[in-house]
């Protein structure tokens, strides 16, 4: 196998592995502001929901 | 793949959202805005020494509809979060050959209603407002930590095919409760019992519902995949 062809079939994995890790990062970002934050404005939006889901919320 | 863990993610959590706003509404928040009532001393439990106090919510209908909106947006955002974690979970499971459907996403969903709401609770009960606890930051860290060695702990039980694996598992989960979660010395609590251990069962039980709805739609997404 020559490094051209090794390269070529590494690619989707590769674009996969950072497409997945992207997503990831993605979804605990919107964790972190849905249950984290403690801005003012996000800590009131989310009281209610954050007690419901047992998140340490104050 | 990657597309196919965002759309799918969006549309389970879509889902498992509305699902969640509804049970917490019904369920959840009448009991939290009865605890509201305590919390600001509209109601007194033992103050005048009686041992009795009114039981009743106010209704979620007496609360202004944004703040309704509020929790509808953030458990939107907060299930979308959630099923993009469970389906990334979904493509690294496919990865190693597991098949993943309906039924096997709704195990995936108990496991996350185990990592994310029945282990952190073990430590860090759910709290009626007004309940005083220890210092935030402590527990949000204890919370984190707690969830992210249950989901390990779980994964490695679960994938794991070596008794060192299984046992490191174990200890995973294990681990929060032996250190235990930050607590204060004293008890403040100023809502009754009943009120505090009720809410406690159900945001318990909500979210074992949510969790399975979760997984399960998000299964059924997945192998209707075209890159499956």
């Amino acid at each position: 196998m020559t490094p051209q062809t090794l390269t070529t079939s590494a690619l989707p994995q590769v674009r996969d592995a950072a497409g997945l890790t992207f997503a990831a990062l993605l979804g605990l970002g919107l964790l972190f502001v849905a249950s984290f934050s403690q801005a003012a404005v996000m800590h009131d939006m989310a009281h209610d929901q954050r007690h419901a889901l047992a998140f340490p919320c104050h | 793949m990657t597309r196919h863990v965002l759309t799918g993610g969006l549309i389970a959590g879509l889902i498992a959202g509305l699902f969640a706003v509804l049970l917490q509404l019904t369920f959840v928040v009448p009991l939290l805005l009865e605890g509201e009532l305590y919390e600001t001393g509209a109601r007194v439990h033992f103050g005048t020494g009686d041992p009795k106090s009114i039981a009743g919510s106010p209704g979620i209908i007496a609360e202004d509809v944004a703040r309704h909106a509020g929790t509808l947006a953030i458990n939107l955002v907060s299930w979308i979060g959630f099923a993009i974690l469970l389906m990334v979970g979904f493509a690294l499971a496919s990865r190693s050959g597991h098949r993943i459907d309906a039924r096997k996403g709704t195990i995936w969903g108990m496991a996350g209603f185990v990592a994310v709401t029945l282990a952190p609770a073990m430590g860090l009960a759910p709290e009626l407002p007004g309940t005083i606890a220890a210092d935030l930051q402590a527990r949000q860290i204890w919370w984190a930590a707690t969830v992210v060695l249950t989901a390990g702990g779980l994964a490695a039980l679960a994938f794991g095919r070596s008794p060192l694996a299984i046992f490191a598992g174990a200890v995973a989960i294990a681990l929060p409760h032996i250190v235990g979660a930050p607590t204060l010395d004293t008890y403040l609590g100023v809502s009754p019992p009943e009120l505090s251990a009720q809410f406690a069962a159900r945001v318990l039980a909500v979210s074992a519902a949510i969790w399975a709805v979760l997984g399960a739609a998000a299964g059924w997404l997945w192998i209707r995949s075209p890159a499956v």
